[in-house]
């Protein structure tokens, strides 16, 4: 399973699990429900925040809590 | 239907244009609870329905979900989950944004759910439709079972059509719940339902997955131990609940909108970024940002403020001599006009400030910053989303504080309050801008203004002392609880000029009368304390001067020292001689403790005391001699000192009782009145001992 901490600026993945029971329902009700299209779209310098598009809007989550988010590569696309 | 009024809570995510929507219901009519602040304190307006219906509108916290995270969402789901809250609305308007649709909807099929009469406003629908995304409203209502009304918040359009639908909603529950969560979860409910004595299934869930939404805490106990007897885990519930309401918004959703192509939206909004949150580029902006700020704050206002300030020299002289000579001239003269000429002043530069801090607000910029700052902030033990109420505490710190309601983590959110005060607020500007004109000479430093740039550096200490303090903080306070930092970045917009400009009048209008009823007070009181004095001295020094030539000023002087008011500032000069204060400014630091601003007016009433040449205070103040070496008195030794003291010293009641509202207990605004204290002495102390 690949993490979305670990994903270069641009890719597109789907969502599939996250670890956390606590930061799961955090971001659930944002919209970042299993198999939900997200795409990284931007990091923070220094190790901050990152930046995804999820159902058309843009949400920011901290690099931490990305570690936490397994997702699936979407292949051509 | 004969109701005498009509209760309407207005509900919806962050930036969907909630309180433009609210702006165009009310107008003007409009209260904010006892403080201001942007939608963080429950904004009541009044607006007009059609057959004559008066309306109560209430605009609550923006909230994604009835699942609160932080404090003000807390607020909009008591209000709407609990039926017997004085703000229970008989209609509420979700407000969604059509370019979002997926997330707003969500919060609106949970209101559906809890049985309440419900309108959807859908913003920007003609925005959405030239970004191809085209809403089929007429569906999407069959859809939801509730009446969807297609708006523009900004360009005030579909109002009317919205007004209408809210009578047509009164009284009309919806047919269906939208997520039928008693078959999802079987008996769970009915025997949830049952404890809490109330037949609402949504709730009832709400309650399950523990909610506090008020008066729950009786049953606390048996939910609990009904979760248990059924072996279900609340938060798994909550997670399974929200992922087949997603579900069942995708099918809707896949139903009614044609998405466009999902690129071409984002394209303006991305190229910014490029820029806006850059690694480097990001951070320059913001600094340069900020620049701009207090450069604009110093020079844009310099001209409206000269105009203010001889309009009341004007009208003090004309005053003067318009009136018999005796005690109601000199009241009014020197008590009154006094005060209030040193408040009035300030009134621009006031307005520049929260007008910046609305419009990076209102942009969607604010969030950008806390992006960029959410990795130093965490450092420190703060948040990416402190920033927001640190910037607001440049303009005031009452509402910067309760902004950080926001902020999920006790801590975080308690240390942000702890040193949002040592931000300079506009109230101290009116002193920092006096004395600066005193000891500043107006020159160019490399282009820049040098005032501005001395300005500037003031509310730089301020920013790096709420990090210092904030980092000290983080290894005291502690908390197991575990911090987040989720917020969305709303798309780059124009500010609505309107909502802005409320923002402004309101801010305004509280410094002015709410600030100025207490200095007005104090200038008078102080005018009082400073014409009399115990016994017959007054007496004894004209019979000491009498006949003798040029005696005008120094009658006045010693008049003034032995005064009331120079016996208070004359006890407590011992203790501040060593910063470099003398009792005068004794006097003006014990008024200033009910609010910062007074300092000008108190300075402006001692200096004016029996003073014949009417002359602007800053004038006056430059004239004050020192009596021991005949020099000017205010030297940049003492400016800085008393600069310093300003900048760190915790003088504002308001801010104290905030304080203890928002912690709600009296612990936190001691200590923060203790710490500020200290750090404002010693600061001042050493400062005035190295430069003198």
């Amino acid at each position: 399973m690949q993490k979305l901490a670990d994903l270069k600026v641009g890719t597109k993945c789907q969502m599939c699990m996250i670890s956390d029971p606590e930061l799961e329902q955090k971001l659930l009700e944002m919209g970042c429900t299993p198999g939900e299209k997200i795409q990284l779209i931007r990091k923070a310098p220094f190790g901050g925040p990152i930046a995804i598009l999820v159902s058309s809007y843009i949400l920011s989550i901290r690099k931490y809590d990305a570690e936490k988010i397994a997702i699936k590569l979407i292949k051509n696309e | 239907m004969n109701r005498e009024q009509v209760k309407i809570a207005l509900a919806g995510n962050p930036n969907s244009g909630k309180t433009t929507l609210f702006n165009a219901l009310t107008g003007l009519k409009q209260k904010v609870g006892n403080y201001p602040g942007i939608t963080v304190e429950k904004k009541l307006g009044n607006a007009k329905l059609p057959n004559e219906i008066d309306a109560k509108i209430i605009d609550l916290p923006g909230t994604y979900s009835l699942f609160p995270k932080s404090m003000d969402e807390k607020v909009a789901q008591q209000i709407l989950c609990n039926d017997e809250n004085v703000d229970y609305p008989d209609v509420t308007v979700v407000i969604a944004d059509a370019t979002n649709l997926r997330r707003s909807i969500f919060l609106l099929t949970q209101v559906i759910d809890l049985n309440m009469s419900v309108v959807l406003a859908l913003n920007m629908v003609d925005i959405a439709t030239k970004k191809g995304i085209i809403v089929n409203v007429d569906l999407l209502s069959k859809e939801l079972g509730v009446q969807v009304v297609a708006i523009n918040a900004r360009k005030r359009k579909g109002i009317e059509s919205l007004r209408e639908s809210i009578i047509n909603a009164i009284d009309k529950k919806p047919l269906k719940p939208f997520l039928f969560v008693r078959k999802l979860f079987k008996d769970l409910i009915e025997k949830a339902n049952k404890i809490r004595g109330k037949e609402n299934d949504y709730a009832s869930f709400l309650a399950l997955c523990k909610q506090e939404l008020g008066g729950e805490v009786v049953n606390r106990c048996a939910l609990n131990q009904l979760c248990k007897a059924l072996d279900i885990i609340p938060e798994r519930v909550q997670a399974k609940e929200t992922v087949k309401r997603y579900k069942a918004i995708d099918k809707i959703i896949y139903q009614t909108v044609k998405q466009g192509k999902p690129t071409g939206k984002y394209q303006i909004t991305k190229n910014i970024d490029d820029v806006l949150i850059h690694p480097i580029l990001g951070y320059v902006v913001f600094l340069m940002i900020l620049f701009l700020l207090f450069q604009s704050v110093f020079s844009w206002s310099a001209y409206p403020m000269e105009v203010i300030d001889s309009f009341f020299t004007n009208l003090s002289v004309w005053i003067a001599n318009a009136l018999p000579p005796g005690m109601l001239n000199d009241l009014l003269v020197n008590g009154i006009l006094a005060g209030l000429g040193g408040i009035v002043i300030f009134v621009p530069q006031i307005a520049f400030l929260f007008a910046f801090i609305a419009f990076l607000e209102d942009t969607g910029y604010m969030a950008r910053v806390s992006f960029i700052t959410d990795k130093l902030l965490r450092n420190v033990g703060l948040n990416g989303r402190s920033i927001i109420p640190l910037l607001s505490g440049a303009a005031c710190a009452v509402p910067a504080i309760m902004s950080a309601r926001t902020i999920s983590s006790w801590k975080e959110r308690l240390i942000t309050i702890m040193v949002t005060p040592l931000m300079s607020c506009s109230a101290r500007l009116p002193v920092y801008t006096i004395i600066i004109g005193m000891i500043i000479p107006i020159e160019e430093f490399r282009g820049f203004n040098l005032q501005g740039l001395v300005l500037m550096a003031f509310y730089l200490l301020g920013f790096m002392a709420a990090i210092a303090i904030a980092f000290v903080m983080k290894f005291i306070i502690k908390s197991k609880e575990r911090s987040y930092y989720i917020m969305e970045m709303p798309s780059y917009k124009m500010p609505d000029w309107k909502t802005v400009l409320y923002t402004i009048v309101e801010k305004v209008k509280i410094f002015l009368f709410d600030a100025g009823k207490i200095i007005i007070a104090i200038s008078i009181v102080l005018w009082g304390l400073s014409s009399f004095a115990p016994g017959n001295k007054f007496e004894k020094i004209e019979e000491q001067w009498a006949g003798k030539a040029d005696s005008e000023m120094h009658i006045a002087a010693e008049k003034l020292e032995v005064s009331y008011a120079g016996m208070i500032g004359k006890s407590i000069e011992p203790a501040i001689k060593p910063l470099g204060f003398d009792w005068k400014i004794g006097i003006s630091l014990i008024t200033s403790f009910a609010a910062r601003e007074v300092f000008v007016g108190t300075m402006s009433t001692i200096y004016s005391v029996g003073d014949e040449n009417i002359q602007s205070i800053q004038e006056r103040m430059k004239n004050v001699k020192n009596q021991e070496t005949g020099e000017a008195f205010f030297t940049p030794a003492v400016g800085i000192s008393l600069m310093l003291f300003y900048a760190f010293a915790m003088q504002c009641m308001s801010t104290l009782a905030i304080v203890y509202r928002e912690t709600k207990h009296w612990k936190w605004p001691v200590i923060q009145f203790f710490y500020m204290g200290a750090l404002a002495y010693l600061s001042s102390f050493i400062t005035y001992q190295l430069l003198s």
